[in-house]
């Protein structure tokens, strides 16, 4: 059986937004819910399509499966199947599976009285992907500017979309993007190290406590932010790192179309240099 | 609208807590003054200070303050020492490592010495502060945990700065210390060695990135959704398990079938932060010493996807002046 033996206590009913008790149950370690069933049936539609665009292309290779967005010649209009008319059934697929699992976590904490944290940051990175694969090409006109389903083919648009704007590095959300996820990593490796070097702290020594880790990083650096604070920091930076990189290629297009380099001549010309 | 634990509400001021005693001679070094800023007290703790300052902590300081400043004299060099001008062009200017000509010779100063002179006092500033985190780990009777994972994002650091660059055999490989030129040196890289996307170790790489960051959002989020059960305070909870534990690995084994433990939570995070700039280094330390372009090399394990035909004319093979080095790839 899939339990902890701490579990059965904590598997109670109710908690669920739609369908009552009908779904209200687990298989295996999985709770289901209402929105188990849809994020199977999204996900499983999603990779079905995936499946009969590689086989229809003869691609099994793993690195090259490739399901283009439709031409820019269809604008914002249907395509036929194997012209980016899989694509956008994907992409339908893709947000039905990514909202359902957010609504299923939503279960999950009421069931377990917990704060909603958990769901509010996975839908930052669900923002990230709709603005990428819906809002940018709605707003340039065409789905044709939306990144294809792929292993290199994603990296080919990531490098040739930051090679139109010439140098992509120059964009201004993309550096803040960017810091904030080396700063993000960076918190992440403090945090962890910090927490095993108390809970392990060699053989023969005694378990550190919280004041240890304080005085650790208060030796080091001056201050130390504390054990609720680091998880308040983490998950800003986290959430911070996602939402910029929204930003950056939101602006990319829609509201720049020059090289990146080039933004930066406002900095240049502006009246206090004269 | 609940408590969401996202910021602190109310601020108790309790006495100054001067830390973990450790022996009578260091006690020395650690200062006495204490500060209470409120706005930090919104997020974390509110207490600035003490610091410990030691030996080595002074000496990686003064270290570092003269790498900084040889980095910003040169710019105002650059710039015929006109401060406005320094503010005006600070991100396009650039501390440069010297040109190819002088291979691993030290350079005139003027043309790029000060780059070399420059990374030594940086590498020994961050070396010596290794060896201070290292130092107060122990003095706490702690694991080295942190001084390690310091050690993963060196790796990184002498990579770029020094190994690739000797393996090279020029320092002319080295980044350049400046905010818009070291990222014009990135870009450089990766087109001359065939785009470093298709460098598997870069792959791993901004996969450990992306990775690190979505377990902090995981970790955090999950922290301060159990908060009203004590689930920050984790060594308590890794030692005599609580409800917050419980309830946390509860969530993620109904949302996704797996759950670590309020401890093995921190080895994924250290493992994924610190594989990060370890994949990253050995993918630096191959580009251009052992693979040339990673295009070709991805080819050749068939990975590259094909696309249709844009009947568009390939400027690079069109181009009289791009031909050689055509060839050249052949």
């Amino acid at each position: 059986m899939a339990m902890l033996n701490f579990e059965r206590k904590y598997r109670v009913r109710g908690g669920t937004l739609i369908g009552g008790d009908l779904f209200d149950f687990w298989v295996g370690p999985f709770y289901v819910g209402f929105f188990g069933v849809t994020t199977l049936f999204f996900s499983f539609l999603g990779t079905a399509m995936i499946l009969w665009g590689a086989a229809h292309q003869g691609v099994f290779n793993i690195w090259q499966i490739n399901i283009a967005p439709p031409d820019l010649k269809y604008g914002l209009g249907t395509a036929p199947m194997m012209e980016g008319g899989l694509w956008q059934i994907i992409t339908i697929c893709a947000l039905g599976a990514f909202g359902s699992w957010a609504l299923r976590e939503i279960e999950i904490c009421r069931k377990l009285g917990m704060g909603l944290h958990v769901p509010f940051t996975y839908l930052m990175a669900v923002f990230a992907y709709f603005t990428l694969e819906v809002i940018r090409p709605i707003m340039m006109g065409a789905w044709g500017h939306a990144f294809p389903y792929g292993i290199m083919s994603h990296l080919d648009w990531v490098s040739n979309t930051g090679y139109q704007y010439l140098h992509f590095h120059y964009n201004p959300a993309h550096m803040i993007a960017v810091t904030l996820f080396f700063a993000t990593t960076l918190a992440l490796s403090l945090h962890g190290a910090l927490v095993l070097s108390s809970t392990n702290p060699g053989a023969g020594q005694t378990v550190k406590t919280p004041e240890h880790e304080d005085t650790f990083f208060r030796d080091i650096i001056g201050y130390s932010v504390g054990t609720l604070g680091i998880h308040r920091v983490g998950l800003f930076l986290a959430v911070a790192a996602v939402f910029w990189s929204a930003v950056c290629i939101i602006i990319s297009g829609p509201f720049w179309t020059r090289g990146w380099p080039e933004w930066w001549t406002w900095w240049l010309n502006m009246p206090i240099w004269q | 609208m609940d408590y969401q634990n996202l910021f602190t509400q109310t601020q108790v001021i309790g006495p100054e807590n001067h830390g973990a005693p450790i022996n009578e001679y260091d006690m020395r070094e650690r200062t006495r003054g204490i500060g209470f800023s409120y706005l930090l007290g919104k997020l974390g703790n509110a207490q600035l200070g003490p610091i410990y300052l030691g030996r080595l902590g002074v000496a990686s300081l003064i270290c570092f303050m003269t790498a900084f400043v040889i980095i910003g004299f040169n710019m105002l060099a650059q710039v015929g020492w006109n401060p406005i001008q320094m503010v005006k062009q600070l991100f396009w200017l650039s501390l440069d490592p010297p040109s190819p000509k002088y291979g691993l010779r030290l350079a005139p100063l003027s043309e790029g010495g000060w780059w070399n002179i420059c990374g030594l006092f940086l590498t020994t500033s961050i070396l010596l502060w290794w060896l201070r985190t290292y130092n107060r780990a122990k003095a706490l009777g702690m694991g080295t945990h942190v001084p390690w994972a310091f050690a993963a994002a060196i790796w990184l650091y002498l990579v770029l700065g020094l190994f690739r660059p000797v393996l090279m055999g020029s320092w002319s490989e080295g980044v350049p210390f400046g905010i818009f030129p070291h990222l014009d040196w990135t870009a450089a890289l990766s087109i001359r060695y065939g785009n470093l996307f298709y460098n598997p170790f870069h792959m791993l790489s901004i996969f450990f990135l992306y990775g690190s960051v979505l377990l902090f959002g995981m970790h955090g989020a999950t922290i301060l959704a159990v908060g009203r059960y004590g689930g920050e305070r984790e060594i308590e909870q890794i030692v005599d398990r609580g409800t917050a534990s419980e309830r946390a690995a509860l969530f993620w084994r109904w949302t996704m079938g797996f759950n670590a433990t309020m401890e093995s939570i921190h080895r994924w995070a250290w493992w994924f932060a610190v594989l990060c700039p370890i994949s990253g280094g050995i993918g630096i330390l191959l580009t251009g010493t052992f693979v040339d372009n990673w295009y070709v090399w991805a080819m050749h394990h068939g990975m590259v996807p094909s696309y249709p035909s844009t009947n568009m004319i390939d400027p690079s093979i069109a181009t009289p002046a791009f031909t050689p080095a055509i060839q050249g790839a052949k």
